[in-house]
């Protein structure tokens, strides 16, 4: 990026935020204060003017997606978290499931030899299956499906096989990485602040348990992904907390790949019941650009497109994310909350049109942020 | 980029900061080449000149397509039908009267009356509409009759444009909306509705609604076959005419601008890549810049959703346009968002703005 491109426009002269651009653009940190101020500044221009300039100064014009498949196993869950409308108390329960090892298998052998990068799996915290089941299923894809990364498990599911097991958290990621294990998807860390957990999700791993599972996975050498749940009961500087918080982790371990801001869904569930509506768009863009600004030290921000909308996350690519996940295919977790995205539809094709029309080039990685070298547009559709 | 052409987008940054006039080249290049970010904040400045008050308007109004017959076979519309398929429908009085009642019982003011070009139906027929419905609901304002369809009865009756505006307009018709515009480009009308209204033909019947002393609407629907350039383009005849409307009418004559994306699905042009919403809001703001003498433009919810809508309030737009309450033709398409007055008024306060409810001259309506 040449000197010239990172001066401040014209037009930002009497922003109200223009002291904080400047700031983030001298890679200065931004501290709490200044966080809370980004989030109650309705310049939306200005602040995704500057995480634009940092999105293009660290990552240029390249947008990545990739072709992954979600697996929900299970949505049967032991917990009771009031922005769920995906979990259920049995398999027996209308709309309820789990599958067996052996339907795993079956629902994703279309994919055998197609190009895939990855294998998303997450499922409720459930109160009978043995760990065994976990460490087969890995091992099962694993046989299957070589060369597909098993991103599996959030640091819920982790922490709740630790108590289940009697072992510790070293000792359960060690085993589920021999039979497998590639990555930790970042889900489970909704809100950190305590009051928020208390009121949302109380039941479930703390927010310093949150922190132990990905710290141990960084040590074993397991990357990992961070998100945040917004748009619920959580204050502007609860959220800037949350940042923070990963923040120092990423300093102590650098593990972190990406960061991915959730946007809340208010269908079927407990919170949206509550008359909670849904987060505006322009609460979409906030989040991504204030997510690139505060986390000056994790790579990649990604707009969850299945979780924001396609438009929203389309969008995202101008206010500092630069990677729109991928194909999915299947997924509940927020079909089931209302979301209106139809992962079914999505192909590789359209995923890159999307990403052109922004003015950004697609390029198509791994789990792991790799480039894939000679893109094809065939594959998995 | 040139140094000739960043110094134009330079010079047209001022002199939109400036609230000044741009040039067709300016306009240009600010689509082509602007930065995002810089537009934003010009047009939600040129937003806040136009209308101080953090005020976002809407109207209580309801789409009425009283047939969806039509001889005109547009390559992108997926709601019409041809004459003598099984799905042509003609609304009778009573279903009129129904979805008015219910519009009118919500608090509604407006219907946006528009259908096909129905082959058969001859100018008495829509008199008798316009009579039946402002018998009905005399304090109601019908917003009707794209340009296209005025001259297709024009063609089917062999009179002069000025004579079907003044008739319909005696038996009822309040203000004429933008439909029909498409692209006001004929090189993009030649190859998406080659049987439609040109541009000349377009401007020339708002022309006409104006001099009667009618207001209307301009809109276009972008994201096909066009340029950037040709985006433009539209925008400087919707301006020139109000100019023209402006030189003996200080009220002007196109109370609104609104735009829209293409979509594909359904359609004869299922081929080209469909636009999100990138494209959308480059658009508005350059809308917003270059339209100086329109001074309404409203978000189009219907084609990118609440959310985009709620983006496009900081982004030049201060309309949240029309809650609709059916959408016969971009559903044809395959998109389907809703918006009724709570969703449009809680998207507004969300995004720092208060509602307040319009008609189609953009006066308060007091609830």
């Amino acid at each position: 990026m040449t000197e010239q491109s990172v001066t401040i426009p014209k037009v930002f002269a009497d922003s109200p935020i223009r002291d904080l651009m400047e700031k983030a653009l001298g890679d200065e940190r931004l501290t709490l204060a200044d966080g809370v101020r980004l989030y109650e500044s309705d310049d939306l221009a200005a602040m995704g003017w500057a995480a634009n300039a940092i999105r293009e100064r660290r990552h240029g014009n390249v947008t990545y997606y990739l072709k992954n498949r979600h697996i929900n196993y299970s949505n049967v869950c032991k917990y009771d978290c009031f922005f769920c409308s995906f979990y259920r108390k049995s398999a027996d329960d209308e709309g309820g499931w789990e599958w067996t090892v052996e339907d795993v298998l079956k629902h994703v052998a279309d994919y055998k030899d197609t190009g895939l990068q990855e294998f998303h799996i997450v499922g409720g915290v459930h109160p009978d299956l043995p760990f065994s089941y976990y460490t087969e299923m890995l091992t099962a894809l694993r046989d299957e499906h070589p060369g597909v990364a098993l991103k599996a498990f959030t640091a819920i599911e982790i922490a709740y096989f630790a108590e289940l097991t009697g072992k510790s958290l070293t000792e359960v990621l060690s085993e589920l990485k021999e039979a497998g294990l590639a990555m930790l998807p970042g889900g489970g860390a909704e809100v950190f602040a305590d009051r928020v957990r208390y009121k949302v999700c109380r039941e479930k791993a703390d927010s310093d348990r949150w922190f132990e599972v990905h710290e141990a996975a960084h040590a074993l050498g397991i990357p990992t992904n961070c998100t945040m749940l917004y748009g619920h009961i959580e204050t502007a500087e609860e959220r800037v907390d949350h940042l923070l918080r990963l923040r120092d982790l990423q300093d102590r371990t650098g593990g972190m790949l990406s960061y991915i801001p959730l946007r809340f869904h208010p269908d079927n569930n407990l919170l949206g019941s509550k008359k909670l509506g849904e987060p505006t768009g322009v609460e979409v863009l906030k989040n991504i650009a204030i997510g690139r600004l505060m986390l000056d030290n994790i790579p990649h921000i990604k707009a969850y497109w299945v979780m924001l909308g396609i438009k929203p996350a389309q969008l995202s690519l101008s206010y500092g994310a630069n990677d729109i996940d991928g194909t999915v295919t299947w997924e509940r977790i927020y079909q089931m909350a209302g979301a209106t995205t139809a992962p079914e539809d999505m192909t590789e094709e359209r995923l890159r049109q999307v990403i052109e029309e922004a003015g950004r080039t697609p390029v198509e990685r791994d789990a792991f942020y790799n480039e894939i070298a000679d893109t094809q547009t065939v594959g998995v559709s | 980029m040139t140094r000739d052409r960043s110094a134009l987008l330079e010079r047209a940054y001022d002199k939109a900061a400036a609230h000044e006039r741009l040039s067709y080249k300016e306009g240009v290049a600010l689509l082509e080449d602007g930065d995002l970010h810089v537009l934003q904040a010009l047009a939600h400045k040129r937003r806040m000149h136009l209308h101080p008050e953090r005020v976002v308007t809407y109207i209580i109004e309801r789409n009425i397509n009283y047939t969806n017959a039509c001889v005109t076979y547009c390559r992108f519309c997926a709601f019409y039908r041809r004459p003598g398929h099984s799905e042509v429908y003609v609304l009778t009085n009573e279903q009129l009267r129904s979805k008015i009642q219910e519009m009118v019982d919500a608090g509604g003011i407006q219907i946006l009356l528009q259908g096909g070009h129905h082959p058969d139906l001859p100018l008495t027929w829509y008199e008798e509409m316009l009579a039946f419905i402002k018998g009905e609901f005399p304090q109601i304002n019908v917003h009707g009759f794209s340009a296209p369809e005025l001259e297709h009865i024009a063609r089917l009756e062999k009179l002069p444009m000025r004579t079907v505006i003044e008739r319909l307009r005696a038996a009822g018709l309040g203000s004429l909306p933008g439909a029909g515009g498409e692209m006001l480009v004929d090189r993009v009308r030649d190859v998406i509705a080659s049987l439609k209204t040109t541009t000349a033909d377009w401007i020339d019947i708002h022309r006409t609604a104006h001099q009667v002393g009618m207001t209307s609407t301009a809109t276009m629907m972008f994201g096909h076959e066009e340029t950037l350039a040709e985006r433009v383009e539209h925008f400087e005849r919707c301006r020139e005419l109000q100019d023209e409307t402006l030189s003996y009418n200080p009220d002007g004559g196109f109370t609104a601008f609104i735009l829209w994306t293409f979509q594909p699905a359904n359609t004869a042009m299922w081929r080209y890549p469909k636009l999100e919403s990138h494209q959308y809001l480059r658009a508005a703001t350059v809308a917003r810049l270059y339209l100086d003498n329109i001074a309404n433009l409203q978000a189009s919810w219907v084609t990118q959703g609440p959310r985009v809508a709620e983006i496009s309030l900081l982004s030049g737009i201060n309309d949240m346009g029309s809650t609709m309450f059916e959408e016969n033709v971009v559903s044809a398409a395959g998109t389907t968002y809703a918006m009724n007055s709570e969703s449009m008024e809680r998207s507004i306060r969300e995004c720092g703005f208060e509602p307040r409810r319009r008609n189609v001259w953009y006066e308060e309506v007091t609830v």
